[in-house]
């Protein structure tokens, strides 16, 4: 039976178990989109391919499953490229598809040709240039399989025109299927040797101050359960990254919240003080180390990572653990005894103590929105039961200190790349993978407004997410940056808006404004009662900083904190008064 | 100081950028590159040699295996190995000249492999120094342009490069290259 490239292509993405792709038609992929209606896969029409690449980032990252995103030639894959990038930095698994000239016409400057294999040669895990029909079914395998092994990555495949039109014998539809797969030079770690596991026991053995660092390798490696054995078993506090948030509960009594530049103080404290690091997943980055010369001087460091590339990268460490976290921590759990760390509990107990005392909810209510309590109160009406995706700056941190995470995948944030818009189209992703569930984005007014067009993808697709914009008319980070900075000269961070609930209402998504804490709670319930995406803009505190903070270039215990308020040293002093 | 790295990488086409873009990207510095085939078809060999730290060199290492089409990667800096650049160096000689140029070419057991009115090419082949030692001698009789093959390397007898990367391979045995092709 004669198939076509196109037929070929959609054939092999449904035996890879893809149900939705998010995608934009164009000259160089007609072919693909014409085939499409004659197969089972749902077609989300973004507004701008940047959307759509994060769209499958945030269905990838919420289902676990491999994300799809379609572009024509030219600029529609050059607007993928910020999407990609953010994949490819934290480590998401999606496989993007482009349009590409026909093969004869490569090189030559055809219309909307570019070279987009050169242009994300840096920022995919792999990719592949297709320019005939029979290269297509083991390439899509090959790509959905290393896009979802070892460590999980963007992978593209650029698809010549010609290789999509192109008709070729099929002889059974098996003979699309995955088996011919010749990957010699991909090939994961999974146990780590014998030796090392042993070594790593011993340093565990003699720690009286350990502390967990858990990454997004936790949640990739659904090792969130072996976490947590460990964790119980050893007495272990468990500190977490940024994209770590999700892998052990945030109520658990062993768990110290977020650590880095915006951690919480008694974990930064915690990280600085202990005798043993225990990195489960996690690459070191700057926002999480601080000066590196001064990170955690007196901890012996044990890694447990999947890609090698990471280890003694940044932090040169006693034992590394080159594998599978899953596969390693169930290997390690015999060889480590139960624990009791009792004194270092009460150590970082006093530091968590003071910590609230200067946390912004300890204050008297003043009138003023204060973001904390938007994301606390969102937490709180949701039961903690919501996906939460964010944009990034100061609304990020805010959701990633005030949004009690205890659930994986439930905290979705673009943390390596730091790419402002990620909010909107990632809830938009993530909404797919479970449209059941309640769908959260909490943005800030800049950065919503780089990819605030996906509002007409999400009413058109009946997307029922939940959009609340920190409006504080400022770039907000980058105001704080140069409060602290450069002498509070505010350079180009000031933003006029337009008015987003009209922005909202125009889309035909019922919107509220708020600027009252009081009105707070009246919205969030009016958003949750509605079905169908709902804009809330919440008129917050313009010049709020977030804390504590760790400069660049400073060590990690180094923090600007959050002045004590005279009303929390009040209410202290009362307390103690009443003892 | 100079590390001798040795990946074995898929013969496909696109292989040779990405291990550059490698470099470029992370910033390391290349001092010879030479890429070749092997008694496998499938597979080529590349012959890296940089100027570095060690600990630079490690991370090559990583981010190579980190390459999807990168089979294997060896150290061999350390190990005893043999080494081998090939040069062909044109020098402006008189036929005066000539007789004087195959003498100092013999002595590095280099030899002239094409003759002009007035310039020869010479050809040697060893070791980098050997090669530079030539250079220096001929320099003064005047070199008009040289060419070099980049350093390839490899180990004597049945001993084995380092693999520093933890995790290489899967954590499993090494294997022979026909192996590594057809797993």
């Amino acid at each position: 039976m004669k198939k076509s490239g196109a037929q070929i292509l959609w054939e092999s993405i449904l035996l890879e178990g893809v149900e939705v792709v998010f995608g934009y038609p164009g000259g160089s992929n007609m072919p693909i989109y014409d085939a499409m209606l004659n197969y089972p896969v749902r077609h989300v029409l973004v507004r701008h391919e940047q959307g759509a690449a994060h769209m499958a980032d945030g269905y990838a990252r919420a289902s676990g499953k491999v994300g799809v995103a379609l572009a024509t030639s030219g600029p529609g894959a050059t607007n993928l490229v910020t999407g990609i990038s953010t994949a490819m930095m934290d480590s998401s698994p999606i496989v993007c598809i482009t349009g590409q000239v026909h093969a004869h016409l490569i090189g030559g400057d055809a219309f909307q040709e570019v070279d987009v294999t050169g242009i994300t040669l840096p920022i995919t895990k792999h990719n592949y240039l297709i320019t005939s029909a029979e290269e297509i079914a083991e390439t899509v395998h090959e790509a959905f399989y290393i896009a979802r092994s070892g460590r999980p990555g963007p992978v593209l495949i650029d698809i010549c025109k010609n290789a999509q039109l192109e008709q070729i014998d099929v002889e059974s539809s098996d003979e699309l299927s995955p088996h011919k797969m010749a990957l010699p030079g991909f090939k994961p770690p999974k146990h780590a040797p014998q030796a090392d596991l042993q070594r790593a026991a011993e340093l565990i053995a003699q720690a009286e101050r350990p502390v967990i660092l858990a990454g997004q390798g936790v949640l990739i490696s659904d090792a969130v359960e072996e976490l947590e054995m460990y964790a119980n078993k050893t007495d272990t506090p468990v500190a977490k990254t940024l994209l770590g948030l999700g892998s052990f509960p945030a109520s658990h009594p062993l768990s110290l919240g977020m650590m880095g530049m915006h951690g919480e103080a008694y974990c930064n404290n915690a990280i600085q003080q202990a005798d043993l690091l225990l990195a489960f997943g996690m690459r070191f980055d700057d926002r999480v180390t601080g000066n590196l010369r001064t990170y955690a001087p007196r901890a012996r460091k044990i890694h447990i990572e999947i890609d090698a590339s990471e280890i003694h990268k940044n932090v040169t460490v006693d034992v590394a653990l080159a594998g599978d976290l899953k596969t390693v921590l169930a290997d390690l759990l015999p060889l480590v005894g139960e624990q009791n760390h009792y004194a270092w509990m009460c150590q970082i107990d006093e530091w968590r103590d003071e910590s609230q005392l200067r946390d912004i909810q300890a204050w008297e209510e003043d009138g003023k929105l204060h973001v904390p309590h938007v994301v606390r109160l969102i937490c709180q009406s949701t039961h903690g039961q919501a996906i939460l995706t964010t944009d990034v700056g100061q609304n990020q941190m805010w959701s990633a200190q005030y949004f009690q995470v205890d659930q994986p995948r439930q905290f979705i944030t673009s943390g390596g790349s730091g790419t402002m818009g990620f909010g909107l189209p990632s809830a938009i992703g993530a909404w797919f993978a479970h449209p059941q569930r309640e769908i959260w984005t909490i943005v800030g007014d800049g950065g919503f407004q780089m990819t605030q067009a996906e509002l007409s993808t999400a009413i058109q697709e009946g997307a029922n997410v939940k959009i609340a914009i920190m409006n504080n008319n400022f770039l907000g980070m980058v105001r704080q940056w140069q409060e602290f900075f450069f002498e509070r000269r505010y350079s180009a961070v000031e933003l006029h808006n337009p008015d987003f609930v009209k922005l909202a209402e125009a889309h035909g998504i019922p919107a509220r404004c708020v600027s009252e804490p009081g009105e707070v709670q009246q919205a969030i319930d009016f958003a949750r009662q509605t079905p169908g995406p709902v804009l809330l803009e919440f008129k917050v505190e313009k010049e709020e900083g977030v804390y504590p903070m760790v400069p660049t270039g400073a060590a990690l215990d180094a923090m600007i904190r959050r002045p004590i308020r005279q009303a929390a040293m009040q209410s202290v002093s009362q307390t103690v008064d009443s003892l | 100081m100079q590390h001798t790295i040795i990946a074995l990488v898929e013969n496909k086409p696109g292989v040779l950028n990405r291990v550059a873009s490698l470099f470029r990207r992370r910033n390391f510095n290349i001092e010879s590159l030479n890429v070749g085939r092997t008694e496998n078809p499938l597979i080529s060999r590349m012959t890296i040699v940089m100027d570095s730290d060690a600990q630079d060199a490690r991370k090559v290492e990583a981010h190579l295996y980190k390459l999807v089409n990168v089979i294997d990667v060896q150290e061999l800096t350390s190990q005893p190995s043999v080494t081998r650049d090939l040069a062909l160096i044109k020098v402006k000689a008189s036929p005066e000249q000539r007789a004087e140029i195959a003498n100092l070419a013999s002595i590095f057991r280099g030899k002239i492999v094409d003759v002009a009115p007035d310039s020869v090419i010479v050809e040697v082949t060893g070791t980098e120094d050997k090669i530079e030692s030539l250079l220096e001698l001929l320099k003064p009789v005047g070199v008009l342009e040289m060419v070099r093959s980049g350093q390839v390397a490899m180990i004597r007898g049945d001993a084995l490069g380092v693999r520093h990367t933890p995790g290489a391979n899967g954590n499993k045995a090494i294997q022979t290259i026909q192996q590594m092709a057809n797993p």
